[in-house]
């Protein structure tokens, strides 16, 4: 058997489109997640042609006017689209979710790969600090963060992305530790393998696995807290088209029944983070079946 | 030594003292390094340069950080939060008033996750594979990405806007004054106790939005969890001895079944609290609730130091204490985990 990451990416791939034959409950979930998240990413890189006026644009029609034909989610206070403001908003989420999803497993997984693997006091050290962190509300530490940091498309995927890196540390260094004492990374030792090979030709193909699951799942949980931020006016300056800011902006016309303002984006926002979770929560069911079998 | 309850709390509480320790150490760290000088936006933007200078010192703010770092770590030893720097307020006072609210919200929030989610897990998993279970799967699911602000936006134009049955801001009606029957902070105790019912209904009648758009979005994940254990649980040998003695099925499930599932769930409830805080601040935004997350907000707007920072220490304390109580009640229940 062939062991490099990418073998491991193979056989994780091979693995999972040979179940796909089994068109279970898991797989649909799968697959409508897969789809919505597709859709939305779609929205994202075409947001120009498909959005019919500037998320900008002041002018746009009437002020404050429901549903209608021109105007298919309505208008805002500004007279700005409201449907334009949606399809240009997905690229802000997407960009600031998925980067923070790519910092945090890339600095969590090499963490928890270097502390399960040495051991010693600099794992005794970094496991205390990660499950303080881990413990702690981690929307309240992205608030201080965001807080700190500023607004800014980059600092507001920083202070998401700071929040999870103890998950993928938990995760990795679990599996390490355990994984390192199987038989075959002894005999890479044998075999005079260096500690950075061993770590990264024998331990890291066997982590990919869940770490994919856990991805999926921390993309959705990081839409849900980039919104939340710009929800509470951190992170993001006004100028930026963004789903959660259109919920502040909108709230304040809510007593006067103007709903389309907070349900569009609200509805975005659940649906976006659903994609995620269900492609990760198949994912999962998919590449465990005996363990789940429920 | 035997693995005795008391040797599990010792242990358990000592490790909780370095965790808190390094939260209240990455809070210190964060505010020093926060953009804004304090000073100069709490005295004006045209404050002249020594009165600014004689500010800083007042506040401790001209000494090197790891001076104020160990001051800092001398004033939580003696539970002195400090002072606000913005209002002339002590921060545990400031604290202190907003904490009762935040502890019913969350308080009733649980409630309300706790029997939804549980009772709807346990009917999934009694149901098990019928259109019924996949709807509640689906629905623990699905619910948890719903922003919680949005549900309580949402729930807000429903029953506040469009039908007009329930309040949407606020503890209190306009009529109903807390200083007739605030003792406690409690309002559903205070109002209790000082037997005034009209004010209790209106105290009830405010905490029904806020605690249900908490407690629906932190079911679905008791929804799984129940559901899981249970169908561990029904698959016993003492299950199938009870249904074989005749005992009526809805006994067997929701009765003999689910307390045996229980602590798991139990154990779930100290994890979750995590959230619980994290979605109360949301929730206290959104429905102007007096509470410590909007006082976090508030004062992080201001750049109000000592209060953020106190905030901050509070609940991690907060957490840290529901943690270990969970981890001790399951100790007392469970032999096999003690240290």
């Amino acid at each position: 058997m062939k062991y490099s990451p990418a073998a491991g990416t193979a056989r994780l791939i091979s693995r999972f489109t040979g179940l796909g034959k089994k068109y279970g409950l898991e797989w649909w979930i799968l697959v409508v997640g897969a789809l919505i998240i597709l859709a939305i990413v779609f929205m994202a890189l075409f947001s120009g042609t498909i959005a019919p006026f500037s998320p900008y644009d002041q002018n746009t029609g009437p002020q404050l006017i429901g549903p209608n034909a021109v105007h298919l989610m309505g208008t805002d206070n500004l007279q700005r689209d409201v449907w334009s403001r949606i399809v240009w908003g997905s690229q802000t989420i997407l960009r600031v979710a998925v980067l923070a999803a790519v910092v945090s497993s890339v600095v969590g997984i090499c963490l928890g790969l270097l502390s399960g693997f040495s051991g010693g006091w600099f794992d005794r050290v970094g496991s205390l600090v990660m499950d303080s962190v881990y413990s702690f509300p981690g929307l309240i530490l992205a608030i201080a963060f965001a807080a700190m940091l500023g607004p800014g498309v980059i600092n507001i995927m920083l202070a998401v992305a700071v929040i999870y890196i103890p998950t993928y540390f938990r995760l990795v260094r679990g599996q390490t530790l355990s994984i390192k004492e199987e038989l075959y990374v002894e005999a890479a030792k044998a075999i005079g393998a260096s500690r950075l090979t061993t770590l990264w030709k024998y331990i890291f193909p066997n982590v990919i696995a869940t770490t994919a699951v856990v991805f999926t799942l921390n993309v959705a949980d990081a839409i849900m807290t980039e919104a939340a931020l710009t929800y509470l006016g951190l992170g993001l300056p006004p100028s930026i088209v963004d789903w959660g800011m259109d919920l502040a902006m909108g709230k304040k016309f809510l007593p006067s029944g103007h709903w389309w303002l907070i349900t569009f984006p609200g509805v975005m926002i659940s649906v976006l983070a659903l994609g995620f979770t269900m492609v990760g929560e198949g994912l999962a069911e998919i590449l465990n079946p005996r363990l789940l079998e429920r | 030594m035997k693995k005795s309850l008391a040797r599990y709390v010792i242990i358990r509480l000592l490790l909780t003292i370095p965790m808190v320790f390094i939260l209240l150490t990455i809070v210190f760290v964060i505010l020093r390094v926060m953009p804004g000088d304090p000073v100069s936006s709490m005295l004006g933007g045209h404050a002249p340069e020594k009165v600014i200078e004689q500010k800083r010192k007042e506040l401790g703010l001209d000494r090197s950080l790891p001076v104020q770092y160990v001051q800092y770590l001398w004033q939580i030893c003696h539970l002195d939060l400090g002072e606000s720097m913005i209002f002339k307020e002590r921060v545990t006072k400031a604290i202190a008033d907003k904490l009762p609210a935040t502890v019913e919200l969350t308080f009733f929030a649980m409630i309300i996750t706790l029997f939804m989610g549980v009772f709807l897990g346990a009917y999934a998993a009694d149901k098990r594979r019928s259109s019924r279970d996949y709807g509640i799967r689906l629905y623990g699911i699905v619910v948890y990405c719903i922003p919680v602000y949005w549900m309580g936006l949402m729930l807000q134009l429903i029953f506040g806007i469009w039908l007009n049955i329930l309040p949407i801001a606020g503890r209190l009606g306009a009529r109903t004054f807390a200083s007739d029957f605030e003792r406690t902070g409690f309002y559903v105790l205070d109002t209790i106790m000082a037997r005034d019912f009209t004010a209790l209904g209106d105290v009830l009648i405010h905490l029904v939005l806020p605690a249900f758009t908490l407690g629906i979005v932190l079911s679905g994940i008791f929804v799984r969890l129940t559901r899981a254990n249970m169908l561990d649980v029904l698959k016993s040998d003492y299950i199938l001895a009870a249904e074989a003695r005749g005992i009526p099925h809805r006994k067997i499930v929701y009765k003999h079944a689910l307390k045996n599932a229980f602590i798991p769930i139990l154990t779930m409830m100290g994890l979750q609290f995590a959230l619980l805080m994290a979605g109360a601040v949301l929730t206290e935004t959104t429905f102007s609730w007096p509470g410590m997350g909007r006082l976090l907000l508030e004062r992080i707007y201001l750049r109000d130091y000592p209060t953020i920072q106190g905030v901050i220490i509070v609940v991690a304390l907060v957490v840290a204490m529901a943690s270990l109580l969970v981890d001790v009640v399951y100790a007392m229940v469970d032999p096999r985990v003690r240290y």
